[in-house]
This record gives C-alpha cells, structure tokens and sequence, in this order.
C-alpha cells in the first residue's frame, strides 16, 4: 500500500550547505501490515514521516499510495489524499485546546470529503475508553487519555495508512503500553497499515518488522520477509 | 465541524479579546446607525413638511432661513414684525374692510363724522364746517391721514378696496409668536389655521381635534381669549380643556402675562411642529399687556390741543396714567379688540398660484416693508447645503471609526497568528489544505465584524429608542426601534431604474452588511494569507 523509491531529502543549513537527511532506495509497507522504525534521535525519522504524510515534499523519489505517486502531484492534492488516507498521531497530542474530546475527533474527518460521522466519532471514543469524557476540553484529560483521543482523532477519516510518531515518548510508563496496544489493536481492527516510531525496544521488541534507519540514511530490512510486500 | 463551526471556536477561545474587538468595532457601528438614524429623522422632519398647505410665508425683513424656522418650525429666535396692514393687503375687500374698521383712524372718523352732524343739528357752522371738511376729504379713501400720522408711522389705513395682492392670493393667515407657555412657544392666530389650512394636501387633511373645538373669534363665554393646544404640549404639561393658561413673555422665562386664555380645543397629534404649540386667538394675543405697539404720538382725541410743552415730571405722570389706563382697559372682562395701528403680525402664511408666485415675490422683496419666501424653497435649500453635508460628514467620521474598529480586529487575529500557527499546522496535518485554513481566519474576521456589527445595530437602535422622546419633542417626527429610515431605493443600487426589483427600496443600513463583510475581508486578508503561508513542519513542532 506504501512504497518509498529513491527518496532523497536534505536541509540547508544556516550557511547554506545542504544536509542531506533521507536517502532510501526503497520502503515498502503492505496491506495492513504493522511496521516500526527506530533510530537515533535525529537520524530523520520525523522527516520521513512528514514526507510519507505529504506535509514535507521529498527533494525526489517515488511515494506510491494505494497505487498514486503523491510525489508528482500538486500540494491540495496531497492535502485531499493525506485527508482522506492518513491518519497522524503526534509525540506531543497536538489536540486543539479549544475543542472537546469529540470535537477533536470529529476535526479528523472534517477536512475529508463528504465524511462528517457524528456516530464514528463516539465510536471511535468509545473504542479508546473515553465514551464518558466526550464533552471534555484536551486541558481537563490525562496525557493517556489525550493521546487516545488522538488515536481516535487519526483513525477518524477512516485511512489505510496510520503514523505515529513516538506516541508514548510522552506518557507516563504505565500507560505506554496501552496506548501502543490500542495503536496496534485498531489498526488490526480498521485494517490500517501502520508505521510506528519510537525509541523504546520494548515497544519495538513486540513488533514483528522492525526497521532501523540509519545514520547513513539507508533503510536496512532487518525482516527479509517482508521485502515481499509491494 | 463546518469551518464556520472552528472560526466561532477560535472567537469563544479567546472571549476577552474577542469581546473587545467586537465593542470596538460595535462602537462603530451604533455610530453609524445614530447618524443614518439622525439623517432619517431629519429627513423625515423635512419631508413631513414638504407639504405645508400654503407655499409662501411673509415675514419682516431679514434672513429667510429664520423665518422659515419661525414660521414652519416654531423654532428660532424671534424675527422681527410687520405692520398689520400688510396682512390686510392679502385680503378681500369686505375682510379687509371689517378688519380695519377697528383702527383709530376710522374710529376718529366715525367720532369727526358724528360731531359734525351734531354740529350740524346744533347749528354751529364752524365746529362743523372743520369737522365735515376733514371726514369729507376722507370719505372712502384715503381715511384721517392726519389722524393716523397722529396715530403711528404706520401705513394709512384706506377702506374700500381690495387688498393689493388679496386677489392674487388665497388664504391668509396671520401668525403672531413671541410668548411661551413653558418651552412652547405660543402662536396668535386666526381660526382659518384649522378652519381652512390644508396641511397635507395629498390626503385632503387639515388639523383635527382630539378634544374640544377650534377657537372662535369672539366667543360668548371667553369672548377673545380662546386658545388650543397642541398634542404634545397638552400631554407634556397636562393641559386639559377648559384650563386657563397665560402665555409668558418674550422668552421661556419671561415674565407672565396676567391674561388667561381658556383651553377650547386638544389637537390630534400630527407630526408637525404644531404637535409642540399653542395657539390663541389672536385677537386676544393683542390683547395682552406689552402686545401692543407702543404709540409714538398721543391718541388723537385723548388730548386733542394740549400740545403745550411739559416739564419731564409732567411727561412720566402723563404716561404712567396712560399706561395705568391702557391695562385697566386690557383687564376689562371683555375689551375692545386693540386697533390696527398698534398690532402688528410675524409673518403671514399665503397660497399663491405658483405661475405667479415668483412676480409676488420680485413685488414684495423689492418693497421696503417686508419679505416674501418661499418655505419649502428654503427648507430645500437648508436640507441640501447645510444638513446634508454635515450628515455626510458625519457618516464618513463614523465610517472611519467602523475602518479604524477593522483594524484593531486585524490586530487582534494577527496577534492570535503566533499562537494560531500549531493550530493551523495541525489542521493541515489532518488534511485541510493551505485555503481552508485562509478561510477559517476570514471566516473569523467575519464572524467578529458581524458581530460586533449587530452588538452595535442593538446598541445603535438602542439608542434611538431612548432618545426617541427627546427627537420627538425636538422634531416632532416619532422614531421606534425600528427606524428604517432613511431608504435607499433598489434601482439605484442596481444601477437601473427598470424591473420590478428597481421600485423596491431598502433601508441604507441594510448597507452595512455589504460594508461590513468587505471590511472583514480586508482586514481579514493580512492575517488569512499568513495562516495560508503556515509552514506545516516547522510550525508542527515534534
Ligand atoms: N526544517 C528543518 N531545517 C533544517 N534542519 C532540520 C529541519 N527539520 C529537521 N531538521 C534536522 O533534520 C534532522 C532530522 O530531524 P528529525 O526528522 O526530526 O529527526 P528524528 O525525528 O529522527 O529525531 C535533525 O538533525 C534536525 O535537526
Ligand atoms: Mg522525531
């Protein structure tokens, strides 16, 4: 469902020279499957994510989605698939502060066409165990529960593509394995292809792909298996 | 969530600021409204006295503009009189005869005719022969001149003929005005004002009575001291029928007079200034200590050949004993009506026929003696060089507030942007393209011009209905809540003045809804085209 070719990425830095971050021959990521990248901090896998996610541009390269190369298309039509193909869970929430726990939810479908489902909202509430904090504002909800709702937030748009990006960096250790549970859980249940980051190897331990992206920006497949998938 | 729905929610996010841009921008607004609303009113105030029921007003020399405002409005300094005989030359020859036969001049006449006949019944050929001479030489036309040389500087008083423009003219009515009743003024008059005035022409309409009837000329019970009040001044001051009132001199303040005329008659309010007058007989007005126009001479009869110089002493007892004289004869119950001579009239309200109105007026203006306008000419001519220019003035400050209160709602979101950014990276994180964010920011300039428009259409229309009493008193023309005016028609605005839509017309204010989104939108701009310009990495934070 997700393949990478020749991506290359780099930033300038303040003198000007460039930095080159990303440079993957190939990442692919079938149906469904549920993948997880480690790598040390810095090494570029927020940047990858963006890029995947079309809200950073790739210097060059393929980025096949469900059979569409985003990388050759203009910005709104990236804007109209992230919309309707991918959902985003942030280290840090990113929930709006204004809106409720539904409302934030609901903001996950609004800027998809034509899919504006109150009763998937609650659902999707009701699923990550919040059915009874609908109405509460992100400053009245625990940092679990706020990333629940953010997982609820991702999966609202109903996309075949999940990224998260260290989404238990920031949550305290008693809950991090539940939330890495109902990441896992819902993908497995909406049939969404995940692309997990973190720097916990007992998160990643649990993980039957994982994938280090390296200093040298080169993605190693430490699962042969999955060289597959198309 | 609508994007309408997240613009509102950015607003209620921040209640304080937006509170304020809202009143700042709602200031604004309810001063435009005020303004529309004052232009409405006057408007209106002129309108409603576009039709007048006479087209000319003659009056003393002097600005027009102070007599139409005396004359139309009651307002404004007093101006200036003009002799009474001058309203006689409006009239036909029996009117005008009656009226003068109540002049010193025919009364000596009579008092000259009927010695000489009792001269002549006496046989005293001399005494008689001077006093046949002098009627003789003044049988018709023209009367005593000496006598009335004697008498005042007026005009000779002629019998037998018709006034000079009474032929050319209809309707005369005489309007005498100097005295208040409380901050009214007080209007002497003859009954034709509600006899025979036609005040709104398009629908045949003379003033009516709510109460009571119009005051007579000579009444039994009251004889010449009758009097009718408008609807305003009876509900202000409480006046009911058959109160007697007496005006104050001069001024508000002035002193009172010591003659009370009866109320007689309520007028129905009619939206014209006579709602805040009183009128009475003017017959009686004369009548009234200091009305009447102090004699330059002695009477003639009173002290016929004791011209014989006097010491200063002599001359202050001789008028003080006149003066003591003239008031027990005004306090009498029922005196003589006050002669020609000594009246005068403010201004005289005339129907000429337009064709030759303008010959009238070359005819009058060209005199010595007084002036002839044309009311709704200068009314016009108020409205357009002075009260409209100072309206529009008024608007375009008011609109330069509203311009000033955009600003400060720019201010306000383009402060929020540093904050607003996470928020719009966000947003397009979860899929809202670089317009749909433009459009939240716009959409909530809207919502806060909009918004704070309507807050100051409340408070505008508020305002007008608190101080609708104080217009009304001012103006006479009644305002509510909702004061449409003034309207604008559609065709104008369309640019056609074909279809039906063009004969529809609208109130200007409606105006501000157009103007309002246009503002919003500019004002808007700034701040939309950062929030498009987000950079969605680095504004995403981690
Ligand atoms: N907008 C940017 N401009 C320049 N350098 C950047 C920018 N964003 C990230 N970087 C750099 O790119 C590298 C990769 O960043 P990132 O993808 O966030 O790493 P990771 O998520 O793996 O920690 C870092 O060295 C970072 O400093
Ligand atoms: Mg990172």
């Amino acid at each position: 469902m997700l393949t990478l070719r020749n991506i290359k990425k780099s930033y300038r830095e303040p003198d000007g020279t460039p930095l080159p971050i990303l440079d993957i021959p190939q990442f692919t990521v079938a149906d469904g499957e549920q993948v997880v990248l480690v790598g040390r901090s810095g090494c570029g896998k927020t940047t990858l994510l963006q890029t995947i996610a079309g809200i950073t541009r790739a210097d060059s390269g393929e980025i096949v989605i469900d059979g569409i190369d985003i990388a050759t298309k203009t910005e709104g039509y990236v804007d109209r698939v992230r919309a309707a193909k991918i959902g985003y869970v942030f280290q840090t929430f990113n929930l709006l502060p204004g809106f409720s726990a539904f409302e934030n939810v609901m903001l996950g479908m609004t800027f998809a066409r034509g899919r504006k489902d109150h009763g998937r909202a609650i659902q999707l509430l009701d699923r990550v165990g919040l059915s009874h904090r609908l109405t509460h504002r992100p400053a009245a909800l625990s940092v679990g529960e706020q990333q629940r709702v953010a997982v609820a937030r991702a999966l609202a748009n109903k996309p075949s593509l999940l990224l998260a990006d260290e989404p238990t960096a920031n949550i305290d250790p008693r809950n991090q394995q539940k939330i890495v549970d109902l990441i896992r859980e819902t993908c497995r249940e909406e049939k969404v292809s995940l692309v997990m980051v973190t720097h916990s190897t007992e998160v990643s331990g649990q993980f039957d792909r994982v994938d280090r992206l390296e200093e040298i920006n080169q993605v190693k497949f430490n699962d042969t298996t999955a060289g597959a998938a198309a | 969530m609508s994007l309408f729905r997240i613009a509102l929610r950015s607003i209620t996010q921040r209640p304080v600021a937006s509170l304020l841009t809202m009143i700042s921008m709602g200031l604004g607004v309810m001063l435009v409204v005020a303004v529309l609303s004052i232009h409405g009113v006057v408007e209106q105030s002129f309108a409603n006295n576009a039709s007048l029921g006479y087209n000319v007003a003659i009056g003393a020399k002097g600005g027009k503009e102070q007599l139409v405002l005396n004359t139309v409005y009651y307002l404004s300094q007093p101006v200036e009189n003009i002799w009474y005989s001058y309203y006689c030359e409006f009239l036909p020859q029996a009117e005008r005869d009656r009226l003068l036969k109540e002049s010193f001049a025919y009364r000596s006449h009579e008092a000259a005719w009927q010695t000489a006949e009792l001269a002549a019944l006496a046989g005293d050929q001399g005494l008689a022969g001077a006093a046949l001479s002098q009627s003789l030489a003044a049988v018709g036309l023209p009367l005593a001149p000496d006598a009335r040389r004697q008498a005042t500087d007026g005009p000779a008083v002629e019998l037998g003929r018709h006034g000079k423009y009474g032929q050319l003219t209809e309707m005369a009515i005489p309007l005498c005005l100097g005295d208040y009743f409380g901050r009214f003024r007080v209007v002497g008059t003859t009954p034709k004002l509600f006899d025979d005035l036609v005040y709104d022409i398009e629908n045949n309409r003379k003033f009516e009575f709510a109460q009571g009837r119009n005051f007579v000329h000579h009444s039994p019970e009251h004889g010449y001291f009758e009097a009718v009040v408008g609807a305003k001044v009876a509900r202000e001051l409480d006046v009911k029928l058959g109160d007697e009132i007496s005006p104050r001199h001069g001024a508000p303040e002035g002193h009172t007079h010591e003659r009370k005329f009866t109320v007689v008659g309520i007028l129905k309010t009619s939206g014209t200034p006579n709602d805040r007058a009183v009128f009475v007989n003017m017959e009686g007005f004369y009548l009234m200590e200091d009305h009447a126009k102090p004699l330059d001479q002695q009477r003639p009869g009173d002290q016929p050949e004791e011209a014989a110089p006097q010491s200063d002493e002599e001359a202050r007892k001789d008028l003080e004993a006149r003066r003591k004289k003239e008031l027990e004869l005004l306090r009498a119950a029922d005196p003589e009506p006050l002669p020609v001579e000594q009246r005068e009239v403010t201004a005289i309200l005339v129907n000429a026929d337009p064709m030759i109105a303008p010959g009238l007026e070359n005819a009058i203006n060209e005199g010595r003696d007084a002036q002839l306008v044309l009311p709704i000419k200068v009314i016009y001519e108020l409205f357009e060089f002075i009260v409209k220019p100072v309206q529009w003035t008024l608007l375009a400050l008011t609109a330069m507030i509203c311009v000033v209160s955009g600003i400060s709602i720019l201010v306000s979101i383009y402060n929020s942007m540093s904050e607003r950014r996470h928020e719009i990276a966000v947003m397009r994180a979860l899929g809202a393209d670089r317009y749909t964010v433009g459009w939240i920011i716009l959409l909530e300039s809207t919502l806060l011009a909009l918004g704070g428009g309507m807050l100051g259409w409340l408070a505008g229309h508020t305002l007008c209905l608190a101080a609708s009493p104080i217009i009304e008193d001012q103006t006479g023309v009644t305002i509510g809540f909702w004061n449409w005016e003034p309207a604008i028609s559609l065709g104008t605005l369309l640019g056609t003045s074909s279809g039906r839509l063009a004969t529809l017309s609208l109130p200007l204010e409606l105006l501000l809804v157009p103007a309002l989104l246009v503002l919003a939108i500019v004002v808007g701009f700034w701040p939309a085209v950062s929030a498009y310009r987000t950079d969605v990495a680095k504004s995403l934070g981690k």
